[in-house]
This record gives C-alpha cells, structure tokens and sequence, in this order.
C-alpha cells in the first residue's frame, strides 16, 4: 500500500482515508487552497488553512463542514500525521505533508517559489515523495521579477492615462488580482474592480489582510468616473460584453501564458504581462531538488515531457492523471458565482 | 536592433491598423535608410540568405541552455516557433549591444564563408549581447517568417504618408525582385524613376465572397459572370520580348512553368495578363493535386510537364502595348483580352469563357454545376469595373459553390502550438468501414474557442494512448467536415486526399453509429473527383 494512491476520486491516503484536493465528493477533503480546480462541492467535510478557509467558504457556501489549521499544526488522523506548509500560490495555499511511519509525502497542490507581497512564502518541506504541479514545466517559461512586471504595467497604465483611455487588466480573481492591487503604482490613478474580484477582495479583507483601496464597477456609472483608472476583472469578464461599458480603453492579460507569443497573439488584448501564480521551469526544478525526494509524481500542465525530464536526470518519476486544470486562462467559474451574490 | 525590436514590439502589441501604421511612420522617420530598406524587406517576406542551419541553432541554443536536445524539440513543438523558442531558452544576455539590424544582418551574411567553429561563437555571443525581444528578431533574421500581422497594404500607406508619395506608385515600387543589400532607400521607394524592370507586375486585384443576397446586385446585364477556376492565380508578363509569371503571393514563378516561356515570341506588343494558371490536359482542368505536387519542387522535370502541363486561363488584360489600361471598363479590358488570346493562337494561353446567363437564377444553375467543371463556383464582375488593387468590396464577387461535406468521429487530437498552445487543436477523423474506423483526414480550423477548450477538457479525460504531442481518443466525437475538393490518393490510407478540409461543426446531436461510410467517401469521390 502506497502512502497516497492516485485513484478515480483524487489523491487519497488509504491510512487515514483521507482525500487531497478530491475531484469527486468524498467524505475526509484535506484542501491545499481555494482555486476551484482544487476545492470542489460536496465534500462531507473539509480541512484547510485558516488563511484559506474565508475564501473557500465564500465561493462553495458557509454551511459546508469545513475547519482550519494554522500552518506547521499537526493533524493526526488513524496514526497519519498531517501539516500544511506555505506554497506561496495565493493567500492561504498549502503544501499538505502527510508522515506515516517515517515515510513522507508532500502533495505541492499549485506554488511558486517566488514572495509576492500577498500570499505566505513558500517553504520547501523535505520528503520522500514529492507530488508537485507542472503548470509551467517547459523551459521555456522564465519568469522576470514582479517588480519588472509591476513596472511594465504601470507604463501601460501611465500611457492610457496620458490618452484618456481605462485600463482593464484581465487577473484571476482569486489570487493574482490582490497580487496586482498592492503591487502597482498608486500615485498613477484609482483602481476598480469587477464583482468576482471585489467579492473575494471583501472576503480577504475581513479576514485581516490589507489590501490597497479599490471600488467596484457598478452597472450604470457614469463613464467619466473610470477614465484614466485601472481596472481589475477575471478573463472571461473582459472577453464580454462586460467591458463595452468603458468606451475608450485599453486591453491587457495578466498571465504565465502570454510568455507565448502564440497565446498572446491568440487573445485579442492590447498588453499581455507575463505573471504567474505558478512557478516557472527554474523554480519547480529548484524546488523538487529542495525536497531531497526520490519520487516524483507530477501533476497537472505538461506532465508527459516534465517527468521525462526529471527522469533524464536521475529522478524516479511518473505522471499523475488528474482533474487539475492549472489553466489560468481558460478556467473561471467564479464569475457566474458573482453574479449570483450581487443578484441575490 | 534596439529601434527596430520596439517597433516590432508595438506592431506585436496591438490588433489596431492604425496603431500599427504610426509606428511604422515613426520608425520611417527615425531610422537609418540601410535599417529602413531591411524592415520592408523582413516584412515583406525578404531575408538575408541563410548562413547558419536551423539544425545547428537548436543544437547551440540547448547546449547554451544546459537541455537535452528532445526537450529543446518538444518546447519547440508547443510554442511553434523556432526563433522564439531559442530566444526563450537561451540565458539572460549578459551584455548589451548598439549594433543597428542592418549591422547584424551583415554579421550574419558574412558568416557564409566561415567554419562551423566561427558561426557557434558568433551566434553565441549575438545571443548573449540581445535582450530576450532582440534575440527573437535575430534569430528571426536567420530563420524568417517575420510574422507580425502587417500588411503589405499598412507598409505602404506608413511608406506613403512618411514619404508624401502617392500608395499606388510605391506599391509598384515595392513589388517584383530587389534586392535589400544593394538598394537604397532612395532607390526602393524615392526615386521618381526607378531602374527600368520589365519585370515589374500590378497589384492583383481580390474578390470578396458574395456575402448578400444575389438579386441585391440588381441588373444581371450589368455584370459578367466566369467560372472561378481552381490553379494558382497568375499574372503573366510579356514585355521586350521577355517572360515573366508571378504568382498572386508575389512570387516569381517562370521558371517553374518553363512550357509557357514560348509566349514570349508570339507577340510583339508588351501586355500583361491576369488569370489562372491551371493544370490541364484534351481540353478539362485536371484536378488541383495535380499541380500541387508540381508546384513543391524546386526543379521542374520532365515527368511534371508530362503529367501536370499548365495553361494560362486568362481573365483580364492589365496591360496592353505597354500602356497601363487598368482604370478602362472591363467591357473595354475584356473585348482586347479577346483579341490579344485569338492573335496569340496558342492552346497554352485560353480565354476564361463568359458564363451566359439572363437571369440570376440562370447563374444559380450554373453555378451548381462548378464541379463538373472542376471549378470552385462562379466570378462575377461589373461590366463597367476598373481594375483595383487588393481585396476590394463592390464589382467584383466570388460566388463559391457550397462545400462538400461528411459527417466523422474523432480519433487523434493533438496539443495545438503558437496561438493554442494550451489546447487541443488539431484533430484526425474518421470514417467507418464496417467495425473499421479509417483515418481521411485532418481538421484543425472551424471551431470556436470556447469549443476547443470542451474539447481539450474531455480530450483529457478520453486518451486512450498518447505519442508525445499527439494522444488516441476514444472515438466519440463526431463532427460534419466540409471540404471544397477531393482526389485519388495514394498517400493516405483511405485513398483520398480533400481540399481545405475543415471542422463545419460539431455534431453533438448524432451517435457515432451514425457517421459515414468509407463508401460514402468513394461515391463522393467518384463524382467530384
Ligand atoms: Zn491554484
Ligand atoms: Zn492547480
């Protein structure tokens, strides 16, 4: 018996009969963090980070059974103990460790290595067995400092001003727009945001978290309030109908895939800003070594070529099939839920 | 290369033509002319002849970037792009250089002559004097394929309004051979009278697809109806007892059409005629393949002009004893095409016969007809048309025959690269043949994002095996493909190649029992073929 088996359900601990970022509703759902590829509906109950937990409340409802655990607390369950470990992806990500009989595994769930001023750092855990994401695990992602990318997004912003024209920046909701909020430059203007990112804004807030001032776009403003300001909205809300209220703006993309030419060809925005949540090749090749793991299990992104890689170079390694869609593009349902909590 | 890289960077940043153009303008009014003359010259599809081979690039760039050599291929397969995948993968530059493009475009020629040794240390050192944009238009500058989504047409309205010389002069100016390490800019695009070249062909004048209603064209007597033959549209050049043939993407093509140089001594006029050059043989077209295979080939052999012989199916007269006719009526084009076809008495060079018609819904019946005629549909022109340049909206119209269609599973999807690099893209299909499923065709086009990205999600969760980028799919799926032409094949399993196969749309209401038949692909075949 495996320490955690990859089964139809997830990633489960057959010990403790403890599930990982389940894609199905099981009963016991450790949750490394709140991205809904990774916390899922109709769990029985659900343990994660108390920095996680808000978030995770708001986007699957507060009735959930749900409980928090401070980072580095141990959890035993049937004699398997588990603790969460900062992944450095969003506020509240962990890594989830889970020791049985001195064998250790570390599910990574999404991190990067990087500090963003918004989530806790990332902290490598030593293991055995290490389970971790290849979102960006091709060579050629190689991310440039955020300060350089705050740089470049402030000029964008700048020039719009100059122009009189909105700047609408496509982030993910949860995660990169809060990166993005307090890491601009505020002096340039005011920033505004769509629904899905103000609700969890309000939601990070409540729980203590300062984030810089920011105001929501609400149906029938005038227009003159936006010009020269920044706005935040997940991708799909910028792709619609939604953002023909601003009448002169300017369009961007924040996001690893718009290191691509190709991709960022393929969406029609003005700018795209090459920030991720995830880390690029340099830093999970880095991280794994860290880990000191023999085993190498990889997970959502480009799997098949990554584990041959970490093969190639001495690791044990085998692709993971699951239900992660490590998209940061493509993947959005937080909208809908938006649009559900201002209607509702 | 600093100039020129923030150029390209702000012609890559925004879909806007206008945007595109006052970038070019300000680099026109900024740059050296030696720079000015290479940033036409990429754009418009004209590199500095490869010195370096692309195999010894991604050896060096893996090397430098401390990868396996398979890595370095696979990366290159998901961006799709072999100069930016270089200038990904190659470490930060660790200098900085001043060098202008066209110094570095002579860098590059020079290394014609030298040995292997010198071309490694001088690429490597190009590499890490570049930022990651330089090193992209660099290597760029070895590999080609500067596409940037700009214009011919967005380069000569920037070349117009920085000049003050009128678009149409320069498009002439621009087109036919030149050769960007010997000309000035003064020469190129300045000079009121540049170097006399017979050579020299008008701007192809391009229909739009009717996109309204027929009748909305009004009198049927004021329009000519042509069959809208299916070669490679083609204008030949009869000038001071010279042959000339270019293909409609700006290619010279004579020489790889050598049976049609005879022309040249039939007349003694200079004329320049418009039309299609066309596989054909005991009067019928043959089929599109037929030319195909031909066209490929660098050197035309015997067997080629044996098998696919071409004619010059002639729609328009550009030019006549010299004189630019382009802005006279079309009756008036058409009447001295006619005669200049009859004078020239060959079998290789045919007038494009009206399709007479009275009403629009004779032309409709005629129109159906197009594939016996192995054509693609009907051309319709105003009686009374000029000759434009470009892709013009108005007199003239394409009517295309509707396509041929068939319903298929899927049952290959492969990793898409470039603009969908995170998605599943490109697909295999194919037909039943009793328990038999047999792969005919690929389609990659046709579909929407949000499609592609279902696809991708269910593509996962249905992979049967996977071959690198390429995984076996349970077969599902089942799409309508539609296609404008078929043929014989030999190539391909199912013993049929189509013509522009693409996804129509996806079938979710029908079970995969109910695709078609290998059968049904012979019958079509065998009427169509
Ligand atoms: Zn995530
Ligand atoms: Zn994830």
């Amino acid at each position: 018996m495996q320490l955690i088996e990859f089964t139809e359900e997830g990633l489960y601990v057959p010990q403790a009969d403890v599930y990982i970022d389940p894609w199905k509703p099981v009963n016991k759902a450790f949750i490394t963090h709140g991205h809904s590829d990774h916390s899922r509906y109709g769990n029985k109950s659900y343990i994660c980070t108390h920095s996680a937990l808000p978030v995770i409340k708001h986007r699957l409802g507060s009735h959930i059974n749900a409980r928090g655990a401070d980072y580095g607390e141990e959890i035993s369950v049937n004699g398997v103990k588990f603790s969460f470990h900062p992944a450095g992806h969003i506020i509240g990500s962990a890594q989830i460790k889970v020791e049985y009989k001195g064998e250790i595994w570390v599910a990574s769930g999404d991190y990067k290595t990087t500090p963003d001023g918004v989530s806790e750092d990332f902290e490598s855990v030593k293991c055995h067995s290490f389970i971790t994401e290849s979102t960006f695990g091709l060579p050629v992602f190689k991310w440039k400092a955020q300060s350089e990318i705050m740089s470049e997004i402030n000029e964008w912003w700048k020039s719009n001003k100059e122009q009189g024209k909105v700047s609408v920046l496509a982030a993910y909701s949860l995660g990169k727009a809060q990166r993005i909020i307090n890491n601009v430059d505020h002096s340039i203007g005011k920033i505004f945001t769509h629904g899905a990112v103000e609700n969890v804004n309000e939601v990070i807030r409540r729980q203590g978290v300062h984030l810089h001032e920011t105001n929501r776009v609400i149906q029938g403003q005038k227009q003159s309030l936006y010009e020269g300001s920044l706005v935040i909205a997940p991708p799909s809300a910028v792709d619609s109908a939604w953002s023909k209220k601003f009448k002169d703006f300017s369009s961007g993309i924040a996001s690893g895939w718009m290191a691509m030419r190709g991709t960022r060809r393929r969406r029609s925005a003005d700018r795209g800003f090459i920030l991720s949540d995830h880390a690029d090749w340099d830093q999970l090749v880095n991280a794994i070594k860290a880990t000191e793991a023999e085993k190498i299990y990889v997970t959502h992104g480009y799997t098949d070529i990554f584990s041959k890689y970490l093969s190639s170079i001495g690791y044990y390694s085998a692709v993971v099939d699951t239900e992660y869609t490590g998209d940061e593009l493509n993947t959005e349902p937080i909208v809908e839920e938006a649009n559900r909590a201002t209607s509702a | 290369m600093r100039g020129f890289a923030q150029l390209f960077k702000q012609l890559d940043q925004t879909t806007k033509t206008t945007a595109k153009i006052s970038a070019l303008v300000e680099y026109f009014s900024t740059a050296e002319d030696k720079d000015k003359v290479w940033a036409i010259a990429l754009f418009s599809h004209r590199r500095p002849k490869r010195t370096v081979t692309t195999t010894l690039l991604r050896e060096w760039s893996a090397e430098l970037g401390d990868l396996p050599l398979w890595l370095f291929e696979e990366s290159y397969h998901i961006v799709g792009d072999l100069a930016e995948t270089i200038a990904l993968i190659t470490p930060q530059a660790t200098k900085v250089s001043e060098k202008s493009l066209s110094e570095w475009i002579d860098i590059i020629m020079r290394l014609k002559d030298e040995d292997e040794a010198v071309k490694k240390s001088t690429i490597i050192e190009a590499w890490s004097s570049l930022n990651q944009d330089e090193r992209f238009l660099f290597n760029k500058l070895i590999t080609g394929g500067f596409r940037v989504g700009i214009s011919q047409k967005s380069i000569i309205k920037a070349l117009s309004k920085y000049s003050g010389i009128e678009e149409s002069k320069i498009t002439h100016r621009l087109m036919g051979t030149w050769d960007p390490t010997t000309i000035t800019f003064e020469e190129l695009v300045l000079a009121s009278n540049p170097t006399e070249d017979l050579s020299k062909p008008y701007p192809f004048y391009l229909a739009y697809a009717l996109d309204i209603d027929i009748d909305q064209l009004g009198d049927p007597e004021a329009w000519s109806a042509e069959r809208k033959w299916d070669g490679i549209r083609g204008q030949l050049i009869l000038r001071g007892g010279a042959y000339y043939l270019w293909s409609r993407g700006e290619e010279l093509v004579s020489e790889k059409f050598p049976e049609l140089a005879f022309l040249k001594d039939k007349i003694d006029k200079d004329i320049v005629i418009d039309g299609e050059i066309l596989p054909y043989r005991d009067g019928l077209p043959l089929n599109f393949n037929t030319l195909q295979t031909r066209i490929g080939r660098k050197n035309v052999t015997k067997k080629h002009l044996l098998d696919a012989p071409v004619i010059i199916m002639a729609y328009d007269l550009l030019e006549y004893d010299g004189e630019d006719i382009r802005e006279k009526p079309l009756r008036i084009r058409r009447s001295l095409l006619k005669e200049t076809v009859q004078n020239i008495d060959s079998d290789r060079l045919l007038l494009s016969e009206e399709v007479k018609f009275d009403s629009w819904d004779e032309l409709s019946i005629e129109r159906d007809r197009s594939r016996e005629f192995l054509s693609e549909g009907i051309m319709l022109k105003h009686k009374s048309s000029p000759y434009k340049s470009g892709r013009k909206k108005g007199d003239w119209w394409k009517w295309k025959v509707d396509p041929l269609t068939i319903d298929a599973v899927m049952i290959y999807a492969q990793r898409g690269h470039g603009r969908r690099a995170n998605l599943y893209s490109d697909f295999t299909f194919a037909v039943a043949d009793g328990d038999r499923l047999v792969p005919f065709t690929k389609a990659y086009s046709g579909l929407k994002d949000t499609e592609f990205k279902e696809i991708t999600q269910w593509v996962k969760k249905n992979t049967r095996e996977r071959f690198g980028p390429v995984s076996s799919v349970n077969p599902e799926l089942v799409f309508e493909i539609a296609f404008e032409g078929i043929a014989k094949s030999t190539r391909h399993k199912s013993g049929v190649a189509l013509r522009f196969p693409r996804i129509k749309r996806w079938r979710k209401d029908k079970p995969k029992e109910e695709i078609n038949t290998l059968e049904d692909l012979n019958n079509i075949l065998a009427n169509f073929g």
